[in-house]
């Protein structure tokens, strides 16, 4: 399990928790949710902010955010 | 008889409910602002059949009805108040076919207030080429309500809403997820609490940090004692209930949806890989500003020529054709003149907002966030904060108005505190002539000195806007959400009449809003400048008549002309102020200019031709009129350190009547442009203060 900051440019993960107190609700509301999957489509320079596809929705959040969703990589 | 029916329209940002919005309600509609708050309020008209009309409310695009901006508390403030006048009959949820499942969410919280609730799937045209099935008359079933399918880009599927809208009655309000599951004795306690409630009301009262209505209010308050969940309790409950709602919006939708991958076109990711590539994404982004600004300026120099040319002619078709007199006097010099001011920044309006709600429909807005998010951070100011900053260089009205996008308060607020600071194109014709009388010629680097000047006064302008910004973000203490999250939305080509009715909407409420200020300074400055107390103004034309005997006829008039502006109430402001610009190296007479160029910095010119005695619009003539000035002590008026120390009070005061009026609007009160105009000031004095101690 990594924090979703870490998963590469590419890489398929599923969400496998979040630290819900560290996590806009918004970001829950627009499918942030255990068992979702998740990929990184663009990082911004110095990987800041994400450019993310979490279920079918996608969007950007910063990665200090990001730190606090945990994901395991799908092979 | 006719009746009217309240219809609140709700849904995510980016499905097309603006455009719902605007294919229903068209010109009808009005754009105001919620009381005591900055957000848009949009209201429209639209005759449902031959008795009924329905008054609907565009409201701001959210993703679920927890509020966590202005925007989204306006939402479920209006949902949860029925005493508010505006207390929908009906919802309409505008969902967009490609992200059902995310849109629905919505759908489900408006629909469990007990609100009958309509689901309008947009886009209905696309469902066939992205591949999606949708069984309709299941998803009417399981969801409880009525569908309407349209497309708001093809116009389709209106009239069969009209219809739904007609016979809402049907529709069943009751609730599709019941709230107690996610902890059924905490609200078993609030239930006994408040037997006649409803429990899911009562929650999201206690949920959101909004402001409710007089009944509401008192409401919470009892509430407080049964709060017994901390914050953190509260928003793992929310996270229950989002997962709850999605659930049965899965089983929902696994009965009805299907889509086929191997249809959906890779458009968007193709799209993507370049719009926001880490090189090249920022050099198109760069391009593209160049072409705006490059466009606005020159496209908006046609346009403003001509209506300075129109007022300029209707100034002396009503001075040559009306009896003389004060009220002619007040027409042809201080009305004429002062509409002519407003309608001026029509033209630079309607192009930026031409370019920028091309670039909102597109969906290409969005990148621009992601792209500059992290640069403009850093300042306390929001990745959208880079349009305004770099509008600014044309106009600052424009660019104040375009802050209107940018979600959170607090950023906007400082961006739009911050914008003015920018070089805007009224002070160039004021560095020009300032350049050319003081700035000495020569190179360095190949670079002439006077360019370079030039460059500098745009840099300085630039930091000053960011450092400003980084004090504020750290000392202005506004609640604001900290968090980023945007969605990227699917690329799209925009729709014309949405363009054409943010530009109508956006001269509108400049000309309707701004406008009336900006008359009444003016016509304030113009009686200033043309009145004055004692004999030297009432008989200034004897005087330099008597002075002068030998001059011709146009020579006196020139003469006469500055004498007065020297005598008027203006100029002896400009006498009273001396003492306190003397230590900045300047005279009385330029601070005639200062005070008349508030209406707008370029007045600062013809003003010092006025005073100077010179036809206004011979520019070398007034550079060697002010290149000859003499000081009382004997020196050059305008020297390197008063030029310079004059051109950087030109770059940071708030010498522009026009933005205040803006800002006001923007901010809806006082207070901001007051500071605004108090603070600039003091950092301009005390800045041209020091350069011109030390270059002198």
């Amino acid at each position: 399990m990594i924090p979703l900051s870490q998963l590469k440019f590419g890489e398929n993960a599923c969400i496998e928790s979040t630290e819900i107190d560290k996590i806009p609700l918004k970001l829950i509301e627009m499918g942030c949710l255990p068992g979702n999957f998740v990929t990184i489509i663009q990082k911004a320079p110095f990987d800041d902010p994400l450019y993310l596809k979490v279920d079918e929705t996608h969007l950007a959040i910063r990665k200090e955010t990001a730190k606090f969703i945990f994901v395991k990589l799908i092979k | 008889m006719s009746k009217s029916l309240n219809i609140a329209l709700l849904g995510n940002p980016n499905t097309g409910k603006t455009s719902l919005f605007n294919s229903l309600t068209g010109l009808s509609q009005k754009v105001g602002n919620y009381p005591g708050v900055t957000v848009e309020k949009k209201e429209g008209v639209c005759k449902l059949d031959r008795t009924t009309e329905g008054y609907f409310i565009d409201l701001p695009g959210t993703y679920s009805i927890n509020s966590s901006s202005i925007d989204e508390s306006i939402v479920v403030e209006l949902l949860l108040n029925k005493n508010n006048k505006d207390y929908p009959d009906l919802a309409l949820v505008i969902a967009d076919v490609e992200n059902l499942k995310r849109n629905l969410l919505l759908f489900t919280q408006v629909k469990d207030l007990g609100i009958p609730t309509i689901l309008v799937i947009n886009m209905a045209d696309q469902m066939k080429r992205k591949g999606i099935s949708l069984d309709i008359p299941i998803l009417e079933q399981t969801l409880e309500t009525k569908i309407a399918l349209v497309s708001t880009r093809e116009n389709t599927g209106l009239d069969e809403l009209k219809k739904l809208i007609l016979d809402y009655g049907i529709i069943s309000n009751k609730p599709l997820i019941q709230i107690n599951s996610i902890d059924k004795k905490y609200f078993e306690n609030l239930e006994n609490a408040f037997p006649r409630q409803s429990i899911y009301k009562l929650w999201l009262i206690i949920t959101q940090d909004a402001n409710f209505g007089a009944i509401q209010r008192t409401l919470i308050s009892d509430i407080s004692k049964f709060q017994t969940k901390s914050k953190s309790e509260i928003k793992r409950l929310q996270q229950k209930e989002t997962i709850k709602r999605y659930q049965f919006i899965n089983g929902v939708l696994k009965k009805c949806f299907q889509i086929d991958k191997a249809s959906a076109t890779d458009f968007r990711s193709k799209l993507d890989r370049v719009l926001i590539h880490k090189f090249w994404g920022y050099l198109i982004f760069f391009s593209i500003l160049m072409i705006i600004f490059q466009s606005i300026f020159s496209w908006s120099e046609v346009p403003m020529d001509f209506i300075d040319n129109c007022f300029n002619y209707l100034s002396s078709v009503a001075s040559n054709n009306l009896p003389s007199g004060v009220f002619t006097d007040l027409l042809s010099e201080g009305i004429i003149p002062g509409l002519g001011g407003i309608v001026i920044f029509i033209p630079q309006i309607a192009f930026l907002f031409l370019f920028l709600s091309i670039l909102e429909e597109t969906g290409y807005m969005s990148r621009v966030v992601f792209l500059m998010d992290r640069g403009l951070r850093r300042f306390g100011l929001s990745g959208k904060s880079i349009i305004p900053l770099i509008s600014g260089t044309a106009c600052a009205i424009p660019a104040i108005m375009s802050t209107r996008n940018i979600e959170s308060w607090k950023e906007r607020l400082i961006t739009i505190l911050v914008t003015p600071f920018t070089t805007c194109s009224a002070r160039l014709p004021v560095y020009a002539i300032l350049i050319a009388v003081v700035i000495p010629d020569g190179y360095f680097l190949g670079f002439s000195y006077k360019g370079l000047m030039l460059m500098f006064l745009y840099l300085i302008g630039f930091l000053m806007a960011l450092g400003i910004a980084w004090i504020l973000t750290k000392t202005l203490s506004i609640h604001s959400k900290s968090y980023f999250v945007i969605e990227l939305p699917n690329y799209k080509i925009p729709l014309i009449k949405n363009v054409a009715l943010t530009v109508w909407e956006k001269t509108k409420s400049f000309v309707e809003g701004a406008g009336k200020i900006i008359l009444a300074i003016s016509i304030l400055l113009w009686i200033l400048a043309s009145y004055g107390p004692g004999e030297n103004f009432n008989q200034a034309e004897n005087i330099i008549q008597k002075k002068y005997p030998e001059l011709a006829e146009k020579e006196i008039e020139l003469k006469t002309n500055s004498f007065k502006l020297q005598n008027s109430y203006v100029g002896v402001l400009g006498r009273s102020i001396e003492p306190i610009i003397t230590p900045l190296g300047y005279d009385w007479k330029i601070g005639i200019a200062i005070i008349t160029s508030f209406a707008a910095r370029e007045v600062f010119v013809g003003t010092l031709a006025t005073i100077y005695s010179v036809q206004n619009d011979d520019n070398d003539t007034i550079k060697n009129k002010m290149a000859s000035e003499i000081r009382k002590d004997g020196k050059l008026l305008f020297n390197l350190a008063s030029g310079t120390s004059l051109m950087i009070f030109y770059a940071f005061a708030m010498q522009c009547m026009s933005t205040l009026a803006v800002v006001k609007k923007e901010t809806n009160s006082w207070k901001w442009p007051l500071g605004q105009l108090f603070f600039m000031t003091i950092l301009a004095y005390f800045i041209s203060f020091l350069t011109y101690q030390i270059l002198s």
